[in-house]
């Protein structure tokens, strides 16, 4: 008999099983299993990587240096991504342009996420005419297909943000614009969700007994409810980026976004399609990024709808 | 039934004055509508006076908005300046019919709409049409046999067509079968309009320029309408009537497509409902690069000269007709699906 069995026969029955696991760990050993959500966080780390820290192998400045002398070059040792119209390097522009593209993604998903929260939580625990209110507006907004109002909207604001500079460089003010109204026309869906859970959540007995204890609104709100709403606010949260930096795209595609010498992929795009047969690279490149966020962005938040979802047993 | 209509009717008309007085409000600020209406030869201050007192400019923006509702003929405007009504209004407003006229044209709104509205659902229908086709093929399939390879497969393509940017898949498109087509000396699509002017507008010619732009956007919505498919068929199938169907001894056939077909396209018909509406306003980039002549090119043209009456007479059809798409969505659900009981 070997030391290591004579241990485990005189373990109790509380001793050999595992201590249970938080939500946070079964989460992330059912992430970990969806091999596509695996494949989409990589991908987002290397082009964020490519992104930002492509800035320590380009300048700024070189980006957006234009030798009108080689105009639409096809891709070489040089420039390995060709050059576009005015003779700017689109490698490096690609650099730029996703550090702005993936910027905005993610702000306005910030200010979409707060702003849904905050509107989904007040209707669903107030009720009564607040709730109708409010949601009157998010179903007016819903009644208008979203890249129609983004593009009135940035009409609307378009060329009334003066330009920032930030650590030594210059943004166009429209990177601000299109982050607001991106924000401010995504939010509906989200107060949605958070609001059917604050509806059920709210009738709960823990709830009975936070109000009985003399618990503020605004702690019962915040504290007791909202982060049994996590979950789904996240899964809806992560899936929204790939849909605002889609947004950008065709609002920047259409010229009404980001205007130049600032650069993203979508408005790098917006004169390629005249020159189709010329010069594929010109729109090649930065399309192909964005297909490439979008998507590794989408299985991560397919991933997180999996784990996160209460209902999935498996571990 | 007939009272839950009358009273999703009624809070449509009050949706309907948010969402205008919204978009009346954002349209004040998107251009100058006087340079818009006199191009280039507005240089006199007093003209463009005369030209803001013709339009209303210079009213306050709760009478403009009354005026473009309920018209302006039941009033006089001041043309001149001189501080005495001398000229009757002559709008309708738009409660009676009258979007009002284009500053750019010149012509009544509901015409230009009027004509570009065949082109945009001629364009968008065909892409619901063999969207959903190859959704149900592939819902269902995929759904019949969850995590086979070909469904692993198919479903991780989805992803791609799901978050492929239109204007990529376009354009990748296009170069594959117009340019690398024609290089290959094979027969050719064309990417550009709705015919061929030397051939004129046949029924032909619109099918064949049809085909790519309903590619692309058929990709776009596929993906999407088949991960609901696949998603509502493997609910319906794992349900306990499915599985007394099939110990009966039914053929796999029927059960499939009779028995669980029919409970499983109850969520679908919602959403294709849902989704009808929206085909009105078109498909902005999608026009824009195939130079289809629809609703989203008049709403993206005139949007940039600031074509006010054109913008919001589009955008109000939108919104109409997505108000009174939700009503009739819920009368089809509610009849099949016996289930429904509105009160």
């Amino acid at each position: 008999m070997t030391a290591q069995t004579t241990s485990i026969t005189q373990l109790s029955a509380d001793d050999l099983t595992a201590p249970p696991l938080s939500l946070w760990q079964l989460a992330w050993l059912r992430f970990r299993r969806h091999k596509l959500a695996v494949f989409g966080c990589v991908t987002l780390v290397l082009l964020l990587l490519y992104s930002f820290g492509g800035a320590f192998v380009r300048t700024e400045a070189y980006a957006n240096f234009n030798d009108t002398s080689r105009r639409l070059e096809p891709p070489s040792s040089e420039h390995l991504f060709g050059t576009d119209s005015i003779g700017r390097d689109i490698l490096a522009r690609t650099i730029y342009g996703g550090q702005i593209s993936l910027f905005i993604g993610f702000v306005a998903v910030f200010i979409e996420t707060i702003l849904g929260i905050l509107v989904g939580a007040l209707a669903g625990y107030y009720g009564g005419k607040l709730d109708a209110f409010l949601m009157r507006i998010a179903e007016a907004l819903l009644s208008i297909p979203t890249i129609l109002l983004l593009l009135v909207m940035a009409k609307f604001f378009g060329g009334k943000i003066p330009e920032i500079h930030i650590a030594g460089r210059t943004f166009s003010g429209s990177v601000i614009v299109i982050i607001a109204i991106i924000g401010a026309t995504s939010w509906m869906y989200l107060a949605r969700i958070v609001r059917a859970e604050f509806l059920s959540l709210k009738e709960n007995e823990f709830i009975l007994a936070a109000r009985a204890t003399g618990t503020s609104n605004f702690q019962i709100i915040f504290y007791h409810i909202l982060p049994n709403t996590f979950a789904p606010i996240i899964v809806s949260s992560t899936l929204s980026v790939a849909n605002a930096i889609l947004a950008e795209a065709y609002i920047s595609f259409l010229g009404l976004g980001v205007q130049p010498p600032t650069a993203t992929w979508g408005n790098m795009l917006e004169s390629s399609a005249k020159y189709l047969d010329s010069a594929p690279w010109l729109w090649f490149f930065p399309g192909m990024l964005i297909l490439l966020t979008v998507l590794s962005i989408n299985f991560i938040g397919d991933g997180m709808r999996d784990a996160l979802d209460p209902r999935s047993r498996a571990i | 039934m007939f009272q839950f209509i009358l009273k999703r009717l009624a809070q449509g008309v009050v949706l309907l004055l948010i969402v205008s007085i919204t978009l009346f409000l954002l349209m004040m600020e998107v251009g100058d509508p006087i340079a818009t209406m006199g191009g280039r030869t507005v240089t006199r201050p007093s003209d463009r006076e005369r030209l803001t007192r013709q339009l209303g400019l210079d009213k306050p923006i709760a009478v403009q908005y009354l005026y473009w509702l309920a018209g302006n003929d039941w009033t006089q405007i001041d043309t001149d300046g001189d501080g005495i009504p001398d000229k009757s209004g002559t709008r309708l407003g738009i409660l009676r019919g009258d979007f009002g006229k284009s500053l750019v044209t010149k012509k009544p709104v509901t015409e230009m709409i009027a004509e570009r509205i065949p082109n945009t659902l001629i364009l968008m229908l065909a892409s619901e049409v063999v969207t959903i086709f190859f959704a149900l093929i592939f819902g269902i399939y995929s759904a019949l046999k969850q995590y086979s390879t070909l469904d692993n497969i198919l479903t991780t393509l989805l992803f791609v067509g799901y978050s492929m940017p239109i204007f990529f898949i376009s354009l990748m498109s296009m170069y594959l079968f117009f340019i690398l087509f024609k290089k290959w000396g094979l027969p050719y699509l064309p990417t550009v309009g709705m015919f061929d002017p030397e051939v004129g507008k046949t029924p032909l010619q619109v099918l064949w320029h049809m085909i790519l732009p309903v590619m692309s956007l058929s990709v776009i919505y596929f993906a999407a309408y088949s991960r609901y498919i696949r998603g509502t068929m493997l609910e319906v199938l794992s349900q306990d009537y499915i599985r007394t169907a099939k110990s009966k001894g039914l053929p796999r056939r029927q059960v499939v497509y009779v028995h669980a077909l029919k409970n499983a396209a109850l969520p679908i018909v919602t959403v294709v409902g849902l989704d009808l509406p929206f085909l009105l306003g078109g498909a902005v980039v999608t026009e824009r690069i195939f130079a289809w002549p629809g609703m989203g090119r008049l709403f993206l043209d005139h949007l940039s000269r600031a074509d006010v009456s054109v913008v919001m007479g589009s955008l109000m059809l939108v919104a109409g007709a997505v108000v009174v798409f939700q009503i009739l969505t819920d009368i089809v659900y509610a009849w099949l699906d016996p289930r429904i009981r509105y009160t």
